[in-house]
């Protein structure tokens, strides 16, 4: 910080390239458009009016795994839809995150059995788990800040 | 108002079907017709022309498992002209998985019998197209056959959890 001086006061900033980068991956996530099942509507009302997701820079929902930062597997994933979930995952661009919304996405929940994957964690990597069946809009909303707070925290390396 | 075939009706239909029907069970108002595999298109085809039971609403399995014979392939039919249901039911063996199709006297029963092919593996003979429609096209087995264990994981309490940890596949990045 030895340019203030140098320069008086000119509003000019100085911080690491790291942390102005993460600052702005942290406010401009666009989570992907993939609903799997009941969560899904606690995913749809956490964007719509009432709760406002866009407060948070998450306004988009893209369509397209090529657009996106941020798959929320909202919902438990069939072993027949798990290879579609990791292509869709392989397609997203780097840098990318994952929250397993809901019991079904982090452990299975209460589908023990055979046409479920036991947690999405199997086939893709995840940052955050968010519990509940299905998780209230607020629940959403902190585990997307949990996933920011780790965003900002985030070394620049990892993305390489 | 809706009625099942009742007592009055019911004797005529199993007249005319004869000995293609071994028993008939009432039941709260509902018929069951029970057949052979070796008789089960004369009957289904019986009671489409003649009896106007124009539709199959469903045609599934049960998995009887000590029991011998094992299987119960059930259809449930209903006539839209009459406003009556009827159940016919086959029991299979479990060492002769197979029964006629029944794709030929309602096209609808194509895609049931592959859905009980895929979870429950009976054979369909003179099926037109028997592949799995529920599983993904590589799975190995009939996931509603009574062998398979109910759970595919064990649930993890504090007393277990490290194992059960352990043994989990974790995905990469
Ligand atoms: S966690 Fe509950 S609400 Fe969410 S997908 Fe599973 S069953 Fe549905």
């Amino acid at each position: 910080m030895g340019l203030e001086q140098k320069l008086g006061n000119m509003g000019v900033v100085t911080m690491s390239a790291e942390k102005a980068i993460n600052w702005a991956r942290t406010n401009a996530i666009w989570p992907m458009l993939f609903g799997l099942a009941c969560c899904a509507i606690e995913m749809m009302s956490t964007q719509a009016s009432n709760y406002d997701l866009s407060r948070f820079g998450m306004e988009l929902m893209r369509a397209s795994p090529r657009q996106s930062d941020l798959m929320i597997v909202a919902g438990r994933v069939s072993r027949k839809m798990a290879p579609v979930l990791r292509n869709l995952y392989d397609q997203m661009p780097e840098p990318k995150w994952v929250i397993a919304m809901g019991d079904c996405a982090s452990c299975g929940g209460v589908f023990n059995n055979y046409a479920v994957i036991q947690g999405v964690d199997e086939i893709v990597p995840v940052d955050v788990y968010v519990a509940g069946c299905p998780p209230r809009p607020e629940a959403l909303i902190d585990g997307i800040l949990k996933l920011q707070d780790k965003i900002k925290k985030e070394p620049l390396t990892k993305w390489q | 108002m809706e009625q099942t075939v009742t007592t009055a009706n019911l004797d005529a239909t199993v007249a005319a079907l004869g000995d293609a029907v071994n028993d008939v069970r009432v039941f709260r108002d509902e018929v069951t017709l029970i057949t052979t595999k070796g008789r089960v298109v004369e009957v289904l085809t019986h009671l489409r022309d003649a009896q106007h039971f124009d539709m199959l609403t469903d045609e599934t399995c049960v998995d009887y498992l000590p029991k011998e014979p094992r299987f119960a392939i059930l259809y449930q039919l209903y006539s839209t002209s009459r406003n009556i249901r009827v159940r016919v039911k086959v029991m299979l063996s479990e060492y002769d998985r197979s029964i006629p199709t029944a794709a030929g006297v309602w096209i609808a029963a194509n895609w049931l019998e592959r859905e009980i092919y895929d979870l429950f593996g009976i054979n369909f003979e003179n099926h037109p197209d028997l592949r799995r429609i529920m599983m993904p096209p590589g799975w190995e087995g009939h996931p509603l056959l009574k062998e398979n264990p109910v759970k595919v994981e064990e649930v993890a309490f504090t007393f277990n959890r490290e194992r059960v940890e352990a043994d989990k596949p974790r995905a990469q990045e």
